[in-house]
């Protein structure tokens, strides 16, 4: 699937550190499938015990429905190297990420399932959170092509993104083509390698 | 130019590189288990693609599987099901399962290394963010998400950018009651959880070089704690000496060349880092984590930081979080605080040098009746040692609850969990709310420690015990 622009509210999370136990916690984690999760996105921040949706919390509540944009305190997705984080995001409806800065496992999965993350200095992290606290229905664009955010009050900030990452969302095409094409390269190496590589024969 | 054994490792797997684009680095082993390889083998399936190197792909049960009596049919039927489905998998792409029943069973990287599998200047990868631990070799090993599975199944190659290096420089040496538990403690309170983010460790120093390979393993493990790719020790002697002998240890002449190989590994005089970062084992204490991510600790007899002290209003806040969640009040020491569950094991600390060391403080004594002591050990090759040397009847005479090889508690994916509201010591590597099941309140502390405070009932400083 190709990766389009996105024109969304924001679902404002300002807990820095949050982490992938957070986002869907180990208990969900039996599945043989990536279906399912998005029910249980953020499951003990978002149920009470009996599982009903406790209304504080940012998720149950009405005005961010239809959001696709999170955003998030620094380093965001740090811990385990579960997919099924991103798999969650993404099925709950989440298209983007914004934070100050995202652990690599995390990161790296999400640009493999749709999921950008947007890096953001500070200040404009800071802006965002008080943009969305003093309107809640406030809107940033986030455009891939150019890299670029716009923020509620119309400054458009870029953000990085990596060239190969970037030509993957934007084309919808997968990794596994690309690795796949080098095939011949990979059994060259391998002919090559000096010593016994193969510890488990 | 000098090169760091980073850049070695790095430079020696490289199987293509082109600008603007992650290089393809080639994996020398991989490690899968029953969470997150399911949807991978699946995908494969879906491109009609084989798994390109079986022979250098090993499988193992740990995460989801009880740690309760293995002759008993498992009764979570979703847990079943995945175990299954692994099965049939490793069946149908032809590879090696260390399954349920099978005497290499073990957490995945606890037995990697135990069968000399994991072996100096390699790369490794598993689907769990803990595989640093084989970095203990001088391997460069990668937790990897699911998709990357995929990709290393059907390829036997990663797209990484390249990291930064990151020196992680222990010097001096250890006082007694003070462990490799607590060097990795120290050092993510001190650089934060995010702090090594796009780097990969290398751990230097004397202190370092005077640990054991099971200690280094501990240290390596928590490398993701600190926000690493992957942390490493560079090989020495130590690391010859264990892995010599090891089931799947180069033998005979093939061992000799290995050993000059290997010896090429360490860094270079002059090489230079992206960044360094000091720690003084001398002046080491206990370390126990008093909040909601593993950067948040102490030395044990600190007092826990109080919000009133914290400038920042973001990190107030983060602070006031953690502390409400633990229900603890901040501004005095953690030592004396009530415990209800102490676990011992998890891939930081559950091999043999951890049981004994637990062992060692709960002989001849019985732990507190208010406690529910779990010892879990790493694999089976540590239970068989374990039991010749008697160590399950010390945890049972002491009153612990002595189980089968897996990660239990770490996770709580196996109904091994710690109730709402406990508070749990536990010698894992995670203390995020909810890890130990929902509401559990963790402090992540040594093997020493949790040993300790499982006899007193409260959070102990093990040194007034020895
Ligand atoms: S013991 Fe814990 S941290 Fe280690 S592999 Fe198992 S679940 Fe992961």
């Amino acid at each position: 699937m190709k990766f389009q622009n996105v024109e969304s509210r924001l679902v404002p999370m300002p807990a820095t550190n949050i982490d992938t136990d957070q986002i869907i916690p180990a208990r969900f984690l039996k599945t043989i499938s990536k279906e399912g999760l998005g029910a249980n996105l953020f499951c003990d921040w978002r149920y009470d015990k009996q599982g009903n949706p406790k209304p504080d919390f940012i998720l149950n509540q009405p005005r961010i429905q239809g959001a696709q944009v999170l955003l998030a305190g620094d380093n965001f997705g740090c811990g385990s190297s579960r997919e099924h984080a991103p798999w969650a995001l993404t099925q709950f409806g989440f298209r983007a990420v914004i934070s100050t800065s995202f652990a690599d496992i995390f990161r790296g999965n999400s640009l493999k399932n749709g999921l950008l993350p947007v890096i953001v200095p500070p200040d404009v992290h800071a802006e965002l959170f008080g943009a969305v606290e003093q309107n809640p229905a406030a809107v940033v664009k986030i455009d891939l092509a150019r890299q670029t955010l716009t923020t509620p009050a119309g400054r458009e900030v870029p953000f990085p993104v990596d060239g190969f990452s970037k030509h993957c969302l934007l084309e919808g095409v997968d990794e596994m083509g690309y690795m796949l094409q080098h095939d011949a390269r990979i059994a060259a190496f391998e002919a090559g390698r000096v010593g016994s590589i193969n510890t488990l024969t | 130019m000098p090169r760091t054994i980073i850049e070695k490792l790095w430079d020696s797997h490289v199987v293509h590189e082109q600008p603007g684009a992650p290089a393809l680095v080639y994996i020398d082993l991989h490690l899968i288990h029953e969470v997150t390889s399911a949807q991978a083998f699946q995908g494969l399936r879906e491109r009609g693609l084989k798994v390109r190197r079986p022979d250098l792909t090993l499988a193992t049960v740990d995460h989801s599987i009880p740690s309760t009596d293995r002759s008993l049919p498992i009764v979570d039927e979703l847990g079943r099901k995945q175990l299954e489905q692994l099965d049939k998998n490793c069946q149908e792409f032809g590879i090696r399962l260390y399954g349920i029943h099978s005497d290499r069973q073990g957490i995945v990287h606890v037995i990697g290394p135990e069968l000399g599998l994991t072996q100096p200047g390699m790369t490794v990868v598993c689907g769990d963010s803990h595989t640093a631990t084989h970095g203990a070799f001088g391997a460069l090993a990668f937790g990897i998400g699911t998709s990357q599975v995929e990709h290393v199944l059907a390829t036997q190659c990663l797209l990484q950018m390249k990291s930064k290096t990151y020196q992680v420089q222990v010097n001096g040496a250890l006082k007694k009651g003070v462990s490799a538990k607590d060097i990795i403690l120290a050092v993510i309170a001190k650089i934060g959880i995010g702090g090594g983010t796009g780097s990969v460790f290398e751990y230097t120093g004397p202190a370092v070089r005077a640990l054991s390979m099971e200690e280094r393993m501990t240290v390596c493990n928590m490398s993701i704690e600190g926000g690493a790719r992957a942390g490493l020790v560079a090989p020495d002697d130590t690391t010859f000496q264990y892995l010599q002998g090891r089931p799947h240890a180069p033998k005979g002449a093939d061992w000799d060349a290995a050993v000059a190989r290997w010896k090429q590994l360490p860094t270079d005089d002059g090489a230079r880092y992206d960044h360094t970062v000091t720690i003084d084992a001398d002046r080491l204490e206990p370390m126990i984590t008093f909040g909601t991510n593993p950067g948040m600790g102490v030395s044990i007899n600190a007092a826990v930081p109080a919000p009133s002290q914290i400038a920042d209003p973001g990190a107030r806040a983060d602070l006031e979080k953690a502390l409400r969640y633990m229900g603890i009040e901040g501004g005095k020491p953690l030592v004396g605080h009530k415990v209800d569950v102490v676990f011992i094991g998890s891939c930081t600390n559950s091999r043999i040098s951890d049981l004994r060391t637990a062992a060692s403080v709960l002989k001849g004594r019985k732990v507190s009746p208010n406690v529910r002591v779990l010892v879990v050990p790493g694999s089976q090759e540590v239970k068989r040692q374990a039991a010749a040397e008697g160590l399950p009847e010390v945890f049972r005479a002491a009153g612990a609850d002595y189980r089968e090889p897996g990660c239990s508690m770490c996770l709580a994916m196996n109904g091994d969990m710690v109730e709402p509201g406990q508070y749990s010591v536990s010698t894992s590597n995670r203390n995020f709310e909810g890890r130990q099941g929902p509401g559990a309140r963790t402090f992540l502390a040594s093997p020493l420690t949790a040993a300790a405070s499982a006899i007193t009932g409260v959070v102990t400083d093990v040194r007034t015990l020895l």
